[in-house]
C-alpha cells in the first residue's frame, strides 16, 4: 500500500507516491533523486541525515514525510542560491573543512539554523550546535574555523 | 623552477573537489542508481564458530520480488585475502562460520526489504563449535582450530627478530625498565558505511563501483576470486567517505554484487548497514606489549627488546604486516643501538583486526613513549628534554637496518615544548597546582604530558611482489590549454585528487582548476597500490612530477624553436611559456600545446614512481621501509576530577614534520584529524565483545568524540625538505594520530599521580587507581602477566644502527634529470 504525499522541498513542491513507513531520509534520496542527503546510522546516532524542517534541524532517517506535508524541508542542494553558493558552502570549501565530505551536508544545515538563529555566535556555542554531527576526518577545528568565518561574512554583509 | 619560487605548492588552496562536497553533488557509491537495479543483502552467521551442514534457500527464492540467491556453492572455490600469505577468506562461506558475521549466502531482490526478508528465509543448518574469544582461550584451546594454517594452532604468525646483543647491552645499563601495556581494540568507523554497485554486462564484462580505497588490489582479486579475466573487468572507486584502513580489503558484499549481478542479468547494489560495518571491522589490533629497555643515567637507551600479541580476530587479512609493524617502526624515532623484537598474531573468533591509521604502531608506540615517561621519572630527567636528546641522527640507518634521511623531531619537541609552556606548567602542575583562571574546583587537578612519534611516508615494498611502479600517472594536454591528468589514486578525503592538480600545476605554471583528474579507474587509469601506508602524495606526487616535467620538456623545445631561444631561458607561469627577460613574447600556455602537439604529435606522457630499493637484507626486512618517515611532538594539557576521574583535555600542541607542506590548509587537516581520532581511542573507544557479539555496535553505544570532547588543537608544521618527497614532502595522515595517546597517559600521571598501562583510559580505570594510591599502595592500573608462549628462535642479523645510508640507492623508473 502506497500513499500520496505533497512535499516542499527546497521551496519546489513535488508529489510521491510511497510507502507510509519510508522515511524522509529514503523518501529524498530514493524517490525524489536528491542524494546530498546523507546517512551514517538511519537510527538517529550521527546527525549525517540532517535537513531542516522550518528552518529547524531534523534528523531524516526518523522522520516520517506523511507527518512533513506543507512544512518546508531544506537539503543541501537548496543551499546555493541564483548561482551562488551559500556564505557557509564558500567557508567550508575554503577553509577544507570538508575532508570526505561525508559529513558535510549535515553539518552545513545543522550551522545553517545556528546561523538564522544566532548570527554571530561563540565558538562555544558553535560546538554545542554541532555536538550532534559526528565527523570522523576533521577534528573539526576546520568546521568550527568555517563556521566562524562565514559568520563574520554574513555579518559584514548584514550591516 | 627552484624551490624558493613556487606559486602553487605552500599556498593554502581549497581542495579542487571541496565545492562538490558542500553542495551535495558527489557521488558516493550508494547514491548511485542504474536502471533496472537490483538491491542486495547478505545473510550473515549468528554463529561465531560453527560447522555448516547444510543450507536450504527454497523459500527465500520463491518469495515474490526476489531476483536471485547465492551461496558459496555458486562462487568458485577459492580462499583469497589481501596477503598473498594469508590466502583464507571465502565471500560466502561454506563448510564453516569463524566470527559473528561471516557472510553465508546473499539475496538480490527488487528493494532491500525484500531482500532483507528473502535472508530470513534461508535456512542454514549449523554444529556449533566452541568459539575462541580471546588470546587466552585461542592458546590454551589448540585442539580447537580456527584456521589449519598459521605458525601453530591459532597462531597466525610468529616472529622474532634480534639486531645486535640486546642482553648484553641491558646488562651493562644504569637503569632497566620492564613494563607490560595492554591497548584495546577499536575501530575506523569511517561516516559512509561501505557500499558497492556491480554491473556484469550483457558482453560479459563486469563494472564494480566501490567505496574502497584500493581498486587496484579489488580488480587483482576479483579475478582471481571470480575466475574472470583481468581484462574484463573494471573497478571504479567512488569518492570515499573515510576509510581510515577500514575500506582496504576486498570484501564479500563487493564479490556478492558482482555474482548477483551476473545471475540476475541486472545492476546490483549492496550497502551496508552501520552493524555490519562494526562486524566488517579490519580495525585496531588489541596488542598486549612487554618492553625491556635500559637507559644511562643521562636517558640514552642502551637497547631495547619489545614482545607483543596481537588479538587478531578471525582471518587474516594484513595481519602479518600488522603484527611486524608492532615491532618495526620504534625505532626510527631514538637512538636504539640494539634491539629485540617478538610478535605473535593470534586467531580468535572476533570479526578481523587490520590496518586502521597508524597500522599496528600506536600500540608500541604507546608503550615505548610511557615506559620514556617512567624511566625519566627514575633518573630524575625531564621527559622532554630526554627525548629531545636521544631524538636518533638523519640520514643513518636504525639497529633494524631501516635507512632514515630528514629528522625534524628536535624542532618538534622544540616547538611544542615552547607553545605549550611546557617548563612553566610541568613542575607547577606536578606539585598539584592549579594553574591558569577556569575556575576549576579545589578537587581538579591539572596535568600537562609529552610524547613523540614517527612514520612511514609510504610502505616501501607492495602487497605482492613485484617490479612494477607503486604508482602510474598518464597527463595529457589539450589545445584548449586544459590538463587530463589519469591515476589510481583513491581520495578518501584527505585530498590525493587535489594533489594530482597541484603538483602538475606547479611544473607546467597553470592553475589547479586547469587541470582535470581522473581517478581511480583501472579500465583508465595507471595503477596505484591504494590509499594506504601514507603513501600517496608521495608516489603519485612523484610520478605526477615525473610526467609534467616531461610534458613541460616537450612544449619546451617547441616554444623555444618559435621563440628562436634556447631552451633552458624558458619560463612556464601565469599561463603562459616565456623568457622571464623578454616576458612580453611569452606565448600563452594552449598556444604552447598547440606548437608542442604540432612538433610531437599527441602531448601524452606517463610518469611512475616506485620506492627506493633499500629493505634490510633479512627475511622480514621488506616491513618497515620507507622513502622518507615523517616525525611529530605532542603535548596535552588536560584536567582530571580527583572525584569523579573525569577527565577534561583543555589543549593538545602537536609539531609535525611535514617535509614541505604542499598546502598547509590540508596538511592541518590530515593532523587535526588524527589527533582527533588518537583522543578518542585513548579516552573512550573500543571493540568488545560479549558472548560472540560486539558489545557496542552501534553509534550510541560505541562512543566517539564529538565537538564537545574535543579539544583545541595547536597544530605547528616543521619543513625539512626532504630529499625523497615530491618538493620534499613527507606524510601527514597517520603519523600525527601516534604521540597523542602516550601524551594523555602521561598527562594523567602528571596530574593525579596513576599510572594507566592500557588503553582506552577510561575514568573507571583512573578511579581504581586513584583508590589505590589513598591507600598507599602502587597506583598503576594495567595488565599484569604475559601469555605463556613461545616464540621463534630469534633471526639474528648486526645491528646497522648509526651505519650512514646506502650512498646509491636504486630508485627505479627515475629519470636523470629530474
Ligand atoms: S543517519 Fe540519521 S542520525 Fe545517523
Ligand atoms: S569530513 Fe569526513 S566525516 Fe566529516
Amino acid at each position: 500500500m502506497k500513499i500520496r504525499l505533497e512535499l516542499t522541498v527546497n521551496e519546489e513542491t513535488r508529489e510521491v507516491l510511497v510507502a507510509p513507513h519510508k522515511t524522509l531520509l529514503e523518501v529524498l534520496r530514493e524517490d525524489l533523486g536528491l542524494t546530498g542527503t546523507k546517512h551514517g546510522c538511519e537510527l538517529g546516532e550521527c546527525g549525517t541525515c540532517t535537513v531542516l524542517v522550518d528552518g529547524a534541524p531534523v534528523l531524516s532517517c526518523l522522520a516520517l514525510p506523511a507527518e512533513l506535508q506543507g512544512r518546508a524541508i531544506a537539503t543541501v542542494e537548496g543551499m546555493a542560491g541564483g548561482g551562488q553558493l551559500h556564505p557557509l558552502q564558500q567557508a567550508f570549501a575554503e577553509l577544507g573543512a570538508a575532508q570526505c565530505g561525508y559529513c558535510t551536508p549535515g553539518v552545513l544545515l545543522t550551522a545553517q539554523s545556528l546561523l538564522s538563529e544566532r548570527p554571530t555566535p561563540t565558538r562555544e556555542e558553535i560546538r554545542e550546535a554541532l555536538a550532534g554531527n559526528l565527523c570522523r576526518c576533521t577534528g573539526y577545528t576546520k568546521i568550527l574555523d568555517a563556521v566562524e568565518l562565514a559568520s563574520l561574512r554574513m555579518a559584514e554583509v548584514a550591516r | 623552477m627552484t624551490k624558493d619560487r613556487f606559486t602553487i605548492v605552500g599556498r593554502p588552496l581549497p581542495k579542487i573537489d571541496a565545492w562538490g562536497k558542500v553542495t551535495g553533488d558527489t557521488k558516493y557509491a550508494d547514491d548511485l542508481v542504474l536502471p533496472r537495479m537490483a538491491y542486495g543483502k547478505l545473510l550473515r552467521s549468528a554463529h561465531a564458530h560453527a560447522r555448516i551442514t547444510a543450507i536450504d534457500t527454497t523459500r527465500a527464492r520463491a518469495l515474490a520480488g526476489v531476483y536471485g540467491v547465492i551461496t558459496g556453492a555458486d562462487l568458485p572455490r577459492v580462499k583469497f585475502g589481501i596477503l598473498p600469505v594469508s590466502q583464507d577468506e571465502e565471500a560466502l562461506c561454506v563448510d564453516k562460520v569463524r566470527m559473528v558475521g561471516d557472510a553465508i549466502a546473499a539475496v538480490a531482490a527488487v528493494d532491500e526489504e525484500t531482500a532483507e526478508r528473502a535472508c530470513e528465509l534461508i535456512d542454514v543448518t549449523y554444529e556449533p563449535l566452541p568459539s575462541l574469544m580471546s588470546m587466552e582461550d585461542a592458546l590454551a584451546h589448540p585442539e580447537v582450530r580456527i584456521h589449519e594454517y598459521g605458525d601453530g594452532p591459532n597462531v597466525h604468525k610468529n616472529v622474532s627478530l634480534q639486531f645486535g646483543d640486546v642482553d648484553a647491552a641491558l646488562a651493562a645499563s644504569h637503569l632497566v625498565r620492564e613494563d607490560v601495556f595492554y591497548f584495546e581494540g577499536n575501530t575506523h568507523l569511517p561516516m559512509e558505511q561501505h557500499a558497492a554497485v556491480a554491473q556484469w554486462a550483457a558482453d560479459g564484462r563486469l563494472t564494480l563501483w566501490s567505496s574502497t580505497q584500493t581498486p587496484h588490489y579489488v580488480h587483482r582479486l576479483l579475478t582471481k576470486i571470480l575466475d574472470v579475466p583481468g581484462a574484463h573487468v573494471r573497478v571504479i572507486a567512488t569518492p570515499v567517505g573515510g576509510g581510515f584502513g577500514g575500506k582496504l580489503d576486498p570484501f564479500a558484499h563487493e564479490i556478492a554484487a558482482c555474482q548477483l549481478s551476473k545471475l540476475t542479468g541486472r545492476p546490483v547494489k549492496i550497502a551496508l548497514t552501520r552493524e555490519e560495518v562494526f562486524y566488517v571491522h579490519r580495525g585496531r589490533h588489541p596488542v598486549l606489549m612487554w618492553i625491556k629497555t635500559g637507559f644511562t643515567n643521562d636517558g640514552d637507551i642502551t637497547g631495547c627488546h619489545l614482545k607483543t600479541w596481537l588479538d587478531g580476530g578471525a582471518y587474516g587479512s594484513y595481519g602479518v604486516a600488522s603484527t611486524f609493524y608492532t615491532g618495526v617502526i620504534n625505532p626510527v624515532t631514538y637512538k636504539i643501538p640494539v634491539y629485540k623484537f617478538e610478535g605473535a598474531r593470534v586467531f580468535t573468533n572476533k570479526p578481523p583486526c587490520g590496518p586502521k591509521r597508524g597500522h599496528g604502531t600506536p600500540q608500541p608506540r604507546f608503550a615505548l613513549e610511557c615506559q620514556l615517561d617512567k624511566a625519566a621519572e627514575q633518573l630524575g630527567l625531564d621527559p622532554a628534554d630526554m627525548r629531545r636528546r636521544i631524538v636518533a641522527d638523519p640520514f643513518t640507518k636504525t639497529a633494524n637496518h631501516l635507512t632514515v634521511t630528514t629528522i625534524g623531531l628536535g624542532e618538534c619537541i622544540d616547538k611544542v615544548v615552547e607553545a605549550s609552556q611546557w617548563r612553566a606548567k610541568r613542575p607547577a602542575f606536578a606539585k598539584g597546582v592549579v594553574v591558569g583562571d577556569r575556575g576549576l574546583g579545589e578537587r581538579r587537578r591539572k596535568g600537562i604530558g609529552i610524547a613523540c612519534s614517527a612514520y612511514m611516508t609510504g610502505a616501501g615494498t607492495a602487497i605482492y611482489w613485484n617490479n612494477m611502479p607503486h604508482s602510474g600517472v598518464v597527463l595529457r594536454a589539450d589545445r584548449s590549454g586544459g590538463v587530463a591528468i589519469l591515476c589510481g589514486a583513491t581520495d578518501i578525503g584527505q585530498g590525493s585528487d587535489s594533489i594530482l592538480a597541484y603538483l602538475p600545476a606547479e611544473v607546467l605554471g597553470i592553475e589547479p582548476k586547469d587541470v582535470h583528474v581522473h581517478p581511480a579507474d583501472t579500465s583508465l587509469t595507471p595503477v596505484d597500490l591504494g590509499s594506504y601506508s601514507s603513501r600517496v602524495t608521495l608516489m603519485c606526487g612523484m610520478a605526477a612530477i615525473q610526467a609534467a616535467t616531461r610534458l613541460r620538456r616537450a612544449i619546451a623545445e617547441a616554444v623555444a624553436k618559435k621563440l628562436e631561444i634556447s631552451v633552458d631561458r624558458l619560463a612556464f607561469r601565469d599561463r603562459k611559456v616565456g623568457d622571464p627577460d623578454d616576458w612580453e613574447k611569452a606565448v600563452p600556455f594552449a598556444q604552447a600545446v598547440e606548437l608542442g602537439e604540432a612538433m610531437h604529435g599527441v602531448l601524452a606522457f606517463p610518469g611512475a614512481y616506485a620506492p627506493p630499493k633499500r629493505a634490510g637484507k633479512y627475511k622480514g626486512g621488506g616491513v618497515g621501509p620507507s622513502p622518507c618517515y615523517s616525525y611529530s611532538a605532542c603535548v596535552v594539557e588536560l584536567t582530571v576530577d580527583e572525584e569523579t576521574a573525569e577527565i577534561h583535555l583543555d589543549d593538545v600542541w602537536i609539531a609535525h614534520d611535514i617535509g614541505r607542506a604542499l598546502n598547509p590548509l590540508l596538511v592541518e587537516g590530515q593532523v587535526e584529524g588524527s589527533i582527533y581520532m588518537g583522543i578518542g581511542e585513548a579516552l573512550m573507544e573500543a571493540q568488545v565483545f560479549r558472548h560472540d557479539l560486539h558489545k557496542a555496535p552501534s553509534l550510541l553505544d560505541y562512543k566517539s568524540p564529538t565537538t564537545l570532547e574535543t579539544p583545541p588543537i595547536h597544530t605547528i608544521l616543521v619543513e625539512t625538505d626532504d630529499p625523497e618527497g615530491p618538493f620534499g614532502a613527507k606524510e601527514a595522515g597517520q603519523g600525527p594520530l601516534l604521540p597523542v595517546i602516550p601524551a594523555i597517559a602521561n598527562a594523567i600521571y602528571n596530574a593525579v599521580g596513576v599510572r594507566v598501562d592500557e588503553i582506552p583510559i577510561t575514568p573507571d580505570k583512573v578511579l581504581k587507581g586513584l583508590d589505590l594510591k589513598r591507600q598507599g599502595k602502587s597506583a598503576r592500573i594495567g595488565p599484569e602477566r604475559i601469555p605463556l608462549f613461545k616464540f621463534k628462535e630469534p633471526l639474528v642479523v648486526e645491528s646497522a644502527f648509526g651505519q650512514p645510508l646506502d650512498a646509491i640507492a636504486v630508485r627505479p623508473f627515475a629519470d636523470a634529470q629530474s
